[in-house]
């Protein structure tokens, strides 16, 4: 039986986060702003002995391993960015409602709870297959107030949720599938919060930001990504360049 | 007149045409593109096509999952359409999300009816108000459409159920890429529901104190005792046989917080046992 056992790897992440060197302005996720940051990120080549200098990057892996990495990918890029929201030394005063700290505390840890649980069942998987920890990117204002720190939780959330609902029928083992689905409401719990943090009454309403169109389509639909679609959101939030051409598609 | 209705009429001589034509995942793949290519409102119908030609013999438990969900949405859309018509609201915000609710509960409605249509065979089953029992066998008493705690409560009831449910479809549906992503999108509204009701249930005069988005072990949040059923089980910590709980760089996962961060599935029996008190 595989179990989590304690480990710092928060750490490597927190670093990259309070690292001005890789922080990179914001680019919105236009497509000239996805190309333009990719190809900012492949000018930055990182030479660190976990990334797979075969293509530049970090390799997600093929098959059901591969999803899971993808999943671990996304999963630590959310932990580290609510782990270092709470950690900032004016967290009681960008979030004066103990209310709000109390929700941010709690996504913290469940995103902590997710990214360790991929990481035991990855290793336990296949522990060569496992990808390295990431290092965050962090746009330059993400944690400067209250209104940037929820839009990019927002974005985080929309993404995640838009993310496990494409992936889902990427994975031929149905205990995964099933653990994604007991992650996937999790994080759209998540999402409804944050976005009514930012305006009562928008959980399940309005622009999806992360793609065209609504959060929820006329037939009720919450969206569902590709991992290109996904990645290509994901990768100026990511030192690394991610690399998903190995997952499956269907 | 479209291809999937051609080889519809090749199916009535030979059952075996899609198989003939093509291996069973190219013929998703192909129907993938189609897709694309469709208007929203007629993927549901397309894909129901889909399915019958793909599946054959196996229509019967793809259309039984997607019966029991269009049962569990006609019994969310009637309550909110009730619900968001009454005049019980403390505040605009309330009557406005409840009317959010309600039309997306009625386009998964017409969704699922779409979609079991395409498969073939026997209409949908049509609801009416009628068929439900909004006092839930005399628990309720009158007070699921008069009394706003009450009726928030019913609400909080059937989304987390419906999470519970779909999620329970899903493993089910891993055969048929199409359904099972359909599933996924309805499942995370459902879950953006739920979290909002339970926002309100916190917000609202005498509310519940404390009260999260997310289900802390098995707690029912102030539900009566009857509903413990929906969330009996979720204070499940280990996954996959992995421990959740744990300190990791410091932080330390404790049972609330590993029990919270994974939502867990119902059986149809637990779902159906759950809901039974108000089918009429």
């Amino acid at each position: 039986m595989a179990k989590n056992t304690p480990s710092v790897p928060g750490q490597d992440l927190l670093q990259g986060l309070s690292n001005p060197l890789n922080r990179r302005s914001f680019l919105r996720y236009t497509g000239a702003g996805v190309a333009a940051s990719a190809l900012l990120l492949a000018g930055c080549d990182d030479d660190d002995e976990s990334t797979d200098n075969m293509t530049g990057g970090v390799n997600l892996g093929s098959g059901d391993v591969g999803v899971l990495n993808y999943a671990y990918a996304l999963e630590q890029l959310e932990a580290a960015f609510y782990t270092a929201v709470v950690a900032l030394p004016n967290f009681n005063t960008l979030f004066t409602s103990a209310a709000e700290r109390q929700v941010l505390t709690d996504i913290r840890n469940h995103e902590i709870a997710h990214r360790e649980f991929f990481k035991a069942a990855i290793t336990s998987a296949a522990a060569s297959q496992i990808i390295p920890n990431l290092t965050p990117n962090l746009p330059a204002d993400a944690l400067s107030s209250r209104a940037s720190i929820l839009a990019t939780a927002k974005t985080f959330e929309d993404l995640g949720v838009a993310a496990y609902n494409g992936a889902g029928k990427l994975l031929t083992n149905a205990t995964f599938l099933g653990i994604a689905g007991k992650i996937v409401s999790v994080e759209a719990r998540h999402a409804a919060e944050i976005r009514d943090m930012i305006e009562n009454g928008t959980f399940a309403s309005g622009p999806a930001g992360i793609t065209a169109g609504n959060i929820v389509d006329a037939n009720g639909l919450d969206v569902a990504l590709t991992p290109a679609q996904v990645l290509a959101a994901a990768q100026p939030f990511v030192k690394e360049i991610i690399n998903g051409s190995n997952l499956p598609t269907t | 007149m479209n291809i999937f209705n051609i080889l519809k009429e090749v199916e009535k001589v030979d059952p075996e045409v899609f198989d003939r034509l093509d291996p069973r995942r190219e013929v998703f793949k192909h129907f993938g593109g189609f897709g694309k290519k469709l208007v929203a409102a007629a993927i549901p119908l397309a894909f129901g096509s889909m399915l019958n030609k793909a599946y054959g013999q196996n229509t019967t438990s793809i259309r039984d999952v997607l019966e029991f969900a269009l049962k569990l949405e006609n019994l969310e859309y009637y309550f909110y359409k009730r619900a968001a018509d009454t005049n019980i609201f403390p505040s605009a915000a309330g009557k406005t999300a409840f009317g959010v609710i309600r039309d997306h509960e009625e386009d998964h409605v017409n969704f699922l009816r779409q979609a079991i249509t395409g498969l073939g065979g026997a209409a949908p089953t049509t609801y009416t108000d009628a068929n439900f029992d909004w006092t839930a066998k005399g628990l309720l008493g009158n007070a699921t459409f008069t009394d706003y705690g009450t009726m928030l409560a019913v609400a909080q009831a059937f989304e987390d159920t419906g999470v519970r449910a779909y999620k329970g479809a899903a493993p089910a549906l891993i055969s048929n890429d199409t359904v099972l992503q359909a599933a996924l999108q309805i499942h995370s509204v459902e879950a953006r529901h739920a979290a909002h009701l339970r926002r309100m249930r916190r917000d609202m005069a005498n509310g519940v104190a404390n009260l999260k988005p997310w289900i802390t072990m098995k707690d029912r949040g102030g539900l009566p005792p009857e509903f413990q059923g929906i969330y009996d089980g979720e204070d499940n910590i280990s996954q996959g046989g992995v421990t959740i709980t744990g300190t990791f760089g410091g932080i330390t996962i404790d049972a609330n917080a590993a029990s919270e961060a994974f939502d867990e599935p119902l059986t149809v029996a637990q779902v159906n046992t759950i809901v039974t008190p108000f089918i009429a």
